[in-house]
C-alpha cells in the first residue's frame, strides 16, 4: 500500500512542479518585451552566460573533433575507407555531437550557476524585496537570463562543432595522413545544409530552451536554504541531461528516423 | 497642531485587517485576527519567535494569500487587487527586510538608485540628488561607492532603509529591525525609525521581539500568540495589564504561562524508565 502511496504521491509532485514551472515560463514570455527595452541587462547576461562558456565549448570541441579523427581513421581504414574521415566526422558533429555535448556542457557550466544565482537570490530575499519596489523580478531578473541563454546555447553548439571539424582535420590530416582534399570535399559534397545542418540548429535551439528554463526555474522554485538550493543545482544539471538525450532521442527519430 | 493631524487622520486607518485566517499546512498562522494600523503612528506587532510576524507583513503586501477574511490598505483590498493595482500601491509601502536584502551585484548608492531608475524617467543628476539626501537621512552618504558585502549587519539595514524610502512611500515595515545588532546600531536604528517616522509623515509598522527597544518608540502595540491576538494597546496600558502572558512577554520572565519545558512526561518516570535506546 505505501509503494503505491508513494507512486501516487511523487506524481502528483511532478505534475505540480510541471504546472508552476509552465507559469513560469508563461511569465518569462511575458517579459519578452521588457528585456528587449532593457538591452543592457540583456547583454550583461549574454556575457555571464555565453562569452565565459566559449572556452570550455572552444577546447571541449577540439578535443572531441580529434577522437573522432582519430576513431573514424581506425574504424573506416578497415574498410579502406579513409577518405569518407570527412563525412563521418561532420556528420557525427553537426547532427548529434555539437548540439548534444554543448548542451550537456552548458548546463553544467551556465546552467547550475544559473540555478545556484537565482536560489541564493531568493534566499536571501532580493526577488521578494524587489516585488516589494514593485519591479517584477520576473522580468528584471529571470527574462534577461532566459533569452541570453536561449541565444548562447545555438551560436556555442555551432562553435562547437566548426572546432570539432578542424580538430578531425588535425587528428585524421596531420596526425594519420589522411588526404587533406578527400577530407574536405567528401564533406562538403556529403553534407546537406537542410538535413544536417539546420536540423542540428534546431535541436540546439530546443535544446537551449529546455536547459534555460529547467535552470531558471530549479533556481526560482528552490528551496531557500544552503541544502535546497545545493539540491536544486544537482536537479539541473540531472534534469537537463536527461531532458538532452530524450528529446535529442525524439528529435533524432523526428529528423532521421523516417528517410 | 498635533490634535489637528490626529483628528483627520482618525477617521480612516491605513490598514484594516478583519477576521484573518492564514495556514500553511495544517498549522493554522493567524485565526481570524483582526486589527489596525494607524496612520502616522508607529505601530509594533510583537510575539514570541515563530508566531507568523513576518508572515503578517507578507500578508499585508500581497505578498502571500489568507485563507479568509480580508485586509485593507490605504481603503483597497490588497487580495483581490489586479497585479497593475497591487504594484501600484506597492510604491507606496516601502519594506524592511530582516536581511536587509539588498541587490548584491550593485554598489550602495546603485541600491538606492535602482527603485527610482526603474519608475521614473528622472534625470541621472536628480536622481543623483535624490540618493545622496536619502543616504544622507540614514547617516551613510560616506558609504555609497561600498558593496554591500563590505557593508556591516547595522550599516546594511541602514542602506536597506534608505532604499525602502527611495520612493517616498506613506508606510514602511520594518521586519526585525533590532536583531542581532550591537547597542550602537541599535540605538541608531531606534532613532532613525522614529525620527523619520515623525519627518516624513510615515505610518510604520515595526515587527519585532525586542520589547524594550520597540516599546520605547511604539504608539500602539500588538501582542500575537498562537495565532490570535494576545494583547494589545499603549506601551504603558501592556505594561499595566493584568494578563500573565502579557507581563510574561513583555517583561522577559522564563516561567509563567509559556512554560519553561517542552511539553514531556514526569521527569521522574521518565529517567526510571527503562526505555534506553540501545
Amino acid at each position: 500500500m505505501n509503494f503505491f502511496q508513494s507512486i501516487g504521491h511523487s506524481s502528483l509532485k511532478f505534475l505540480a512542479k510541471l504546472g508552476r514551472s509552465s507559469l513560469f515560463f508563461s511569465a518569462i514570455l511575458t517579459g519578452f518585451g521588457y528585456t528587449l527595452s532593457r538591452p543592457g541587462l540583456l547583454i550583461k547576461q549574454l556575457y555571464n552566460i555565453g562569452v565565459l562558456t566559449f572556452w570550455l565549448i572552444a577546447i571541449s570541441g577540439l578535443f572531441v573533433g580529434m577522437v573522432l579523427g582519430l576513431q573514424g581513421v581506425y574504424t573506416l581504414s578497415t574498410f579502406g575507407a579513409e577518405s569518407s574521415l570527412g563525412i563521418m566526422v561532420a556528420a557525427s558533429l553537426v547532427r548529434e555531437l555539437g548540439p548534444v555535448v554543448s548542451a550537456l556542457l552548458f548546463a553544467g557550466r551556465a546552467g547550475s550557476a544559473l540555478t545556484a544565482e537565482i536560489g541564493l537570490m531568493k534566499a536571501t530575499e532580493q526577488l521578494s524585496a524587489m516585488e516589494m519596489m514593485a519591479i517584477d523580478p520576473l522580468k528584471y531578473i529571470i527574462a534577461p537570463r532566459f533569452f541570453a541563454g536561449f541565444i548562447s546555447l545555438p551560436l556555442l553548439a555551432a562553435l562547437f562543432s566548426a572546432i570539432g571539424i578542424l580538430g578531425g582535420y588535425l587528428a585524421g590530416v596531420e596526425l594519420l595522413n589522411v588526404d587533406s582534399g578527400s577530407y574536405w570535399s567528401q564533406m562538403q559534397g556529403a553534407i546537406d545544409f537542410h538535413d544536417d545542418i539546420i536540423n542540428g540548429v534546431i535541436k540546439s535551439i530546443i535544446f537551449a530552451w529546455l536547459v534555460s528554463w529547467i535552470a531558471l526555474f530549479e533556481g526560482y522554485d528552490a528551496v531557500p536554504t544552503a541544502s535546497g538550493i545545493s539540491r536544486a543545482t544537482t536537479r539541473t544539471v540531472v534534469t537537463s541531461a536527461f531532458a538532452i538525450l530524450l528529446f535529442d532521442f525524439l528529435l533524432t527519430a523526428l529528423m532521421f528516423g523516417a528517410s | 497642531m498635533l490634535l489637528f493631524y490626529d483628528l483627520i487622520f482618525l477617521c480612516y486607518t491605513m490598514i484594516s485587517i478583519r477576521n484573518l485566517t492564514f495556514s500553511r499546512g495544517n498549522r493554522k498562522i493567524f485565526d481570524n485576527i483582526s486589527l489596525d494600523i494607524m496612520p502616522h503612528k508607529i505601530t509594533a506587532i510583537m510575539g514570541p519567535s515563530g508566531t507568523g510576524k513576518t508572515t503578517l507583513l507578507k500578508l499585508i503586501a500581497g505578498q502571500l494569500r489568507p485563507d479568509s477574511g480580508t485586509l485593507l490598505v490605504d481603503q483597497k483590498n490588497v487580495h483581490h487587487l489586479s497585479r497593475t493595482e497591487l504594484y501600484k500601491l506597492r510604491k507606496k509601502m516601502g519594506m524592511l527586510f530582516q536581511s536587509g536584502a539588498l541587490l548584491t551585484d550593485m554598489s550602495v548608492y546603485d541600491n538606492i538608485a535602482f527603485p527610482i531608475r526603474e519608475h521614473t524617467q528622472l534625470p541621472e543628476s536628480m536622481i543623483r540628488t535624490l540618493v545622496l539626501m536619502k543616504l544622507n537621512a540614514v547617516g551613510l552618504r560616506g558609504a555609497r561607492d561600498l558593496m554591500p558585502s563590505e557593508l556591516s549587519g547595522g550599516m546594511a539595514r541602514r542602506v536597506a532603509m534608505a532604499r525602502a524610502l527611495a520612493l517616498d512611500p506613506e508606510m514602511i515595515m520594518f521586519d526585525e529591525p533590532f536583531t542581532g545588532q550591537d547597542p550602537i546600531s541599535l540605538g541608531v536604528l531606534v532613532k532613525l525609525i522614529k525620527t523619520l517616522n515623525q519627518t516624513l509623515h510615515l505610518s510604520s509598522i515595526v515587527v519585532s521581539h525586542n520589547v524594550v527597544e520597540t516599546a520605547s518608540i511604539a504608539d500602539y502595540i500588538y501582542l500575537i500568540s498562537e495565532g490570535k491576538v494576545a494583547g494589545q494597546g499603549t506601551p504603558e496600558e501592556l505594561n499595566t495589564t493584568k494578563s500573565d502572558w502579557v507581563q510574561q512577554f513583555m517583561q522577559g520572565k522564563a516561567d509563567g504561562p509559556v512554560p519553561f519545558h517542552y511539553p514531556a512526561q514526569d521527569i521522574n518516570s521518565d529517567l526510571l524508565s527503562n526505555n534506553a535506546k540501545l
